[in-house]
């Protein structure tokens, strides 16, 4: 295979994209940087390099014809079925089955393609968990229906206001303090018991289970920078999640 | 008592399958998912009720969802991420940082820090029981490796 400058530039670019797609919704730091030098290895290019952050990725292709790129990474959200779609590209390419420019239009429509379930059924969703984890710390039946209440406000809360503002942890903060709330008043007027059970059950959809599960396996893999940094994002979301609690709780 | 066992097996499967929609896992996953943190939370829950130390049942319970989420993660050709995330959310040490947090606002800081010593020590103890998994992973795999070469 014959690389161009211009070969070596597309192949960065399907590197950077997919690499962009995973780490926006919320693959391994490791993952990333392994899934690039696949791809690039699977085009031919066998020395390649990258530096992810969760900011952003910086990749560069050596040899006869270097290239280099850098992206920047502005929002983070989660949708794991995007980090394994991109997953399943990258195989696809790995086993010879992809030109350039078919993998990089596969990635697009990835990185297009809506999430698989909408905000209603999150809302949902958050609802339920809220009600199980309710009796998972040893809750009574019949404070379930104010944690469903409570924990599917509280995420519908936290969704909404985190599209409206780009303050990230705002959002948590205002959905724990609204969670707090109506545990509280459905407490006073008797339709739930134990406001500290219906609290912590409800505000558990909110805790970046994600964050921090990743930030530990990071560090793991030694990416120290990307590990420390995502463990202080899960630190401060835990934070706002916590000072919205706690500002009801004065109440008290 | 077999009946709160079936009660914390409902909850932790549905519960945890709900936490999988919240992280938009692939939706032929998401009964998997709910298995996997079902398996973590009845293994964590028995062993409390031994009265095993509540570190020791988080870390042999992490271990556990781990193992399976590697083994789910090769059959079914997902990134194992998406099993780990769900099922190690109810062994996270939820209810404890609350509680730290509600000792803090009443000024009891003492207790506060106590607490929150304990829920760092069992997140500490979900990330042990990751990296062993890891580590059984690791040497399974060059094992295998060495076999076949």
């Amino acid at each position: 295979m014959q690389h161009s400058t211009e070969v070596s530039g597309a192949v960065a670019q399907v590197c950077l994209l997919a690499g962009k797609i995973m780490l926006e919704n919320g693959g391994e730091t490791y993952r990333v940087e392994d899934t690039m030098a696949r791809i690039a290895a699977s085009f031919g290019i066998q020395s390649s390099h990258s530096f992810v952050t969760p900011t952003g990725i910086l990749f560069s292709i050596e040899g006869a014809e270097p290239a280099t790129r850098l992206v920047r990474i502005s929002q983070r959200s989660t949708d794991l079925s995007k980090v394994a779609l991109v997953n399943e590209i990258s195989r696809r390419i790995g086993q010879g089955e992809m030109t350039v420019t078919e993998a990089y239009g596969q990635l697009a429509a990835a990185s297009r393609a809506k999430p698989v379930y909408s905000v209603h059924w999150q809302v949902a969703a958050a609802a339920i968990a809220s009600g199980c984890f309710l009796l998972m710390y040893q809750g009574r039946l019949a404070d379930v229906p104010a944690a469903v209440v409570a924990g599917g406000t509280g995420y519908y809360v936290a969704a909404t206001v985190g599209r409206l503002l780009s303050i990230k942890f705002f959002a948590e903060l205002l959905a724990s303090f609204v969670i707090g709330l109506l545990s509280f008043l459905s407490v006073r007027s008797g339709f739930g018991r134990d406001l500290d059970l219906i609290m912590i059950g409800s505000v558990m959809p909110l805790v970046p289970g994600l964050l921090i599960t990743n930030a530990v396996r990071d560090l793991m893999a030694g990416h120290l920078v990307s590990g420390i940094s995502k463990g202080a994002e899960a630190l401060l979301t835990a934070f706002a999640i916590g000072a919205g609690v706690a500002l009801v709780l004065t109440l008290n | 008592m077999a009946i709160r066992y079936l009660e914390q097996l409902l909850a932790s499967f549905i519960g945890t399958a709900a936490f999988g929609v919240l992280f938009q896992v692939p939706r032929q996953t998401l009964v998997q998912c709910g298995l996997a943190g079902m398996a973590g939370w009845l293994l964590n829950y028995a062993l409390m009720r031994l009265s095993v130390d509540l570190a020791i049942a988080t870390w042999a319970s992490a271990f556990l969802v781990a193992l399976l989420a590697h083994g789910m993660a090769i059959r079914f050709k997902v990134p194992v991420t998406v099993f780990i995330v769900s099922g190690i959310i109810p062994l996270v040490p939820g209810g404890m940082a609350y509680d730290a947090m509600r000792k803090a606002v009443q000024n009891d800081y003492e207790a506060a820090v106590q607490l929150a010593a304990k829920a760092f020590m069992l997140s500490g103890a979900i990330a042990v029981g990751l990296v062993f998994s890891e580590v059984v992973q690791q040497i399974a795999r060059s094992a295998r490796a060495r076999q076949n070469g």
